[in-house]
């Protein structure tokens, strides 16, 4: 087999980012987050939030529970200060996806500021959608696939943004209930099917049942609290078994 | 002016930095860390557990319409939404479908 012919770092970058894009058309999340803000938009709508300030929202936020928080919050007339507190203390979950997420890309001629797009994009979706589709690829090309497969499965949550907004009147409420229920359906599966180790199944079960106890004696910072206490008893019995 | 403004200004500083720090955070504590790293294993399970807890709170204390669902009916429909993915040999696509028909059809049997 002749070797492979060199191609310009600039081409081969360009055709990874539209892999990725095109791999968001063909990811289940494509359609979740169209459904998703599908529901967001009409929430927006329903709200007296304009189109371009939604849609600029997805942009500088890009996660939907934060942004169904900072949008119903805003509405009922919460204190701002009271309202960021709600959207920093919902988006704890970046910080650990971030930190995972930065080996599967970085190659040897990564710097620093590579990185600062995929960790903006960062979304459970694309973090997800990354663990199942980024090792096969080369090294050099997973920041751009990473940078297009969130850039188009936003453009996929902008689509479903429109659709809501005009159609949020003629939607019936138990429509918007089932595109709203659509992020922890896609949630619970998609993290199923992602968690082959035994800490990752454990912390996912645990954090299942340790979640909903924190809630009810209304505990303080319960996202917080599930992922140190769930995810280090998770990890902790897998180094256990590992050890004997 | 002012009035077109301010609603931007209220995403920047109530919706976009609040969320962004955390971003930023994990650029600034994970940028020299190696992939099979104990750090990297215990993170990707404190990841997970927090998405869990994501889960299970829009399930139990949900936003909007979904809350005028019935609290059975939304445990029903996640719990057979998992079931059908299991069934169907690990199909994400198959549990979404199946957990978001139950959803429905609950919410059409048992309206609030």
């Amino acid at each position: 087999m002749p070797p492979a012919p060199t191609q310009l770092p600039v081409q081969s970058s360009a055709a990874a980012f539209l892999a990725g894009l095109l791999g968001s058309c063909r990811s289940v999340f494509a359609l979740v987050l169209v459904g998703t803000y599908v529901g967001i938009g009409a929430l927006a709508h329903d709200f007296g939030f304009s189109l371009p300030w939604l849609m600029a929202s997805t942009v500088l936020i890009w996660a939907g529970p934060a942004q169904v928080i900072l949008i119903s919050a805003l509405a009922t007339g919460a204190a701002l200060f009271e309202v960021a507190l709600a959207v920093f203390l919902s988006s704890v979950r970046f910080l650990p996806m971030v930190v995972t997420l930065l080996p599967l890309l970085r190659g040897s001629s990564t710097q620093l500021p590579d990185l600062l797009v995929p960790a903006h994009l960062t979304s459970a979706s694309m973090w997800v959608e990354s663990f199942r589709l980024l090792p096969p690829l080369p090294r050099e090309q997973r920041i751009p696939f990473c940078n297009g497969l969130a850039i188009g499965l936003m453009l996929w949550g902008h689509i479903g943004s429109v659709i809501g907004f005009y159609l949020a009147a003629s939607l019936p409420a138990l429509l918007t209930a089932a595109l709203l229920f659509l992020t922890p359906m896609s949630f619970l599966v998609s993290t199923a099917r992602n968690s082959v180790t035994l800490a990752n199944r454990l912390a996912l079960g645990l954090g299942l049942v340790i979640s909903p106890l924190l809630v009810y004696f209304q505990i303080g910072l319960d996202l917080i609290w599930t992922g140190v206490i769930a995810g280090s008893a998770a990890y902790a019995v897998q180094r256990l078994r590992g050890a004997s | 002016m002012g009035r077109e403004l301010t609603p931007y200004l209220v995403l920047i500083f109530v919706g976009f930095l609040p969320n962004e720090i955390w971003r930023i955070l994990g650029l600034l504590v994970g940028g020299g860390l190696d992939e099979d790293s104990e750090l990297i294993v215990w993170l990707r399970a404190v990841a997970v557990a927090v998405l869990a807890a994501v889960i299970a709170k829009l399930v139990l204390v949900p936003p909007g319409a979904l809350a005028a669902v019935p609290l059975g009916v939304r445990l029903a429909a996640i719990g057979s939404g998992y079931l059908v993915y299991g069934l169907a040999r690990r199909s994400v696509f198959a549990g979404l479908v199946a957990g978001e028909a139950a959803l429905i059809v609950g919410g059409l049997l048992f309206p609030s």
